[in-house]
């Protein structure tokens, strides 16, 4: 079953074949995978590697650790202040040094959708490799790794109705066979055979996905996140995006009626997905979060593990409110209600 | 001889660049411990009986009938600490 699981994730995003799918605990093991099996071998000092200041951490700090290590150059494309992507800065930034480029499908504080097709294309018209951090499209939108053209995309499982401790990294086949184990153990290798004549042993690699997967795996965690694909399969990931941004729509449309509520975004609702950053005046996201807990709305609040974007933001912090599909338009009207009562504060 | 650890569940920073920190009670000493708090502190402003903003000493901060505060402005664990003695015993 922990197979069939495999060959489900790798359906459901168009992968060639399930040894691309190396299972992971989520999204920031996938990166640090990457990071270290790939990275670590093939970037030195001259090389570079892009990446966006929209960022979460997990995208940002595997390849500042490397880089320390390594002595390569990390050079961060621009984000507009409403929170998309500049294109052009991003695209100015290649060269022949560069040897990855490392972009989130969606951002996770604005939502903003990024054209990783463009950028792939781009990255491999330099001779460059594309990691997509997919945390938070997987879930939401149907991705085609094939059509996008990614080298890379990492996700995880409890974004989207698995549990928690499970993920998936999607590699091209043909990189993942040319890297190196991420981690030694058991499963990962053919043999281990002791040489009396050398007194070491000697190891031989086990094929990729097992290659990259140490130990025991994850056996319940692949399954149930199998399962939680195929419920969403059956729902149609169309339609969770379309609930989505329907949602979305509704709730910007409500918040506008806050005259203390600030949206961060961009306004132009079609270049996102169902997550809206807000502040309102006078107080922190903290107080904003804590304050919708007391109605039984959760909301994220803080730097959502991107401070370089709220940089860009010139924001110390914000609240975020984000739908999937077991949310509803009678939710938003609690929330807006919440939010008023807030605004009285 | 009660202590704060007989109120408090947790305490975390916030993440962002208030540095706020946030005091999670115990859920079965909440009440308690939002009423010890009610009776020494100053009250500036309450909402619904859901958010209190207090003052005490010279420490600003907000009470939530969840069973959460969030301190503004403590410098240290130590100092917190002994605001929360304070307020809680």
């Amino acid at each position: 079953m922990h197979e069939n699981a495999r060959e489900k994730i790798a359906r459901f995003i168009k992968a060639k074949e399930p040894a691309e799918i190396v299972f992971v605990r989520g999204t920031t093991e996938a990166i640090n995978l990457v990071a270290y099996s790939w990275g670590l071998r093939n970037l030195k000092k001259g090389d570079e590697v892009l990446v966006s200041l929209m960022e979460h951490h997990s995208n940002i700090v595997p390849w500042e650790i490397l880089s320390k290590m390594n002595g390569f150059t990390i050079k961060y494309a621009k984000v507009n202040n409403d929170g998309t992507l500049n294109y052009e800065d991003f695209e100015s930034k290649f060269s022949s040094k560069t040897k990855i480029a490392c972009l989130s499908h969606v951002s996770n504080v604005s939502g903003v959708v990024n054209d990783v097709k463009r950028i792939a294309k781009v990255a491999h018209d330099h001779g460059a490799l594309m990691l997509v951090d997919g945390a938070q499209s997987v879930p939401h939108m149907a991705v085609d790794v094939k059509d996008l053209d990614m080298d890379f995309l990492a996700f995880s499982g409890h974004k989207m109705l698995g549990p928690t401790g499970i993920g998936a990294l999607y590699g091209k086949k043909e990189l993942l066979e040319k890297m190196a184990p991420f981690q030694g153990g058991g499963e990962m290798i053919k043999e281990v055979s002791f040489s009396q004549a050398k007194e070491r042993c000697d190891i031989s690699w086990n094929d990729p996905p097992w290659k990259f997967e140490a130990g025991t795996p994850n056996i319940c965690g692949g399954i149930a996140l199998m399962e939680a694909i195929k419920y969403l399969e059956k729902i149609s990931i169309t339609e969770v995006l379309k609930h989505e941004k329907q949602l979305a729509e509704y709730a910007v449309k409500r918040m506008r009626e806050c005259s203390k509520v600030t949206l961060h975004g961009p306004a132009d609702l079609s270049l996102r997905c169902g997550i809206i950053p807000f502040s309102v005046e006078g107080l922190s996201s903290h107080d904003v979060a804590l304050f919708f807990d007391n109605y039984g709305i959760m909301i994220r609040s803080g730097f959502h593990c991107a401070q370089p974007l709220h940089q860009v933001f010139k924001l110390q912090s914000s609240a975020r409110a984000s739908f999937y599909i077991y949310n509803t338009r009678e939710e938003i009207d609690r929330f807006i209600e919440a939010l008023k009562e807030i605004e009285q504060v | 001889m009660p202590s704060v650890e007989d109120y408090v569940a947790r305490i975390e920073g916030t993440c962002g660049e208030e540095k706020d920190i946030i005091v999670v009670f115990k859920y079965d000493k909440k009440d308690e411990a939002i009423a010890n708090i009610l009776k020494k502190a100053q009250l500036k402003n309450s909402l619904s009986g859901i958010i209190f903003e207090l003052a005490f000493r010279d420490i600003s901060f907000r009470v939530y009938s969840s069973g959460k505060a969030i301190f503004r402005g403590i410098k240290s664990k130590e100092a917190l600490n002994n605001i929360l003695a304070a307020l809680l015993l």
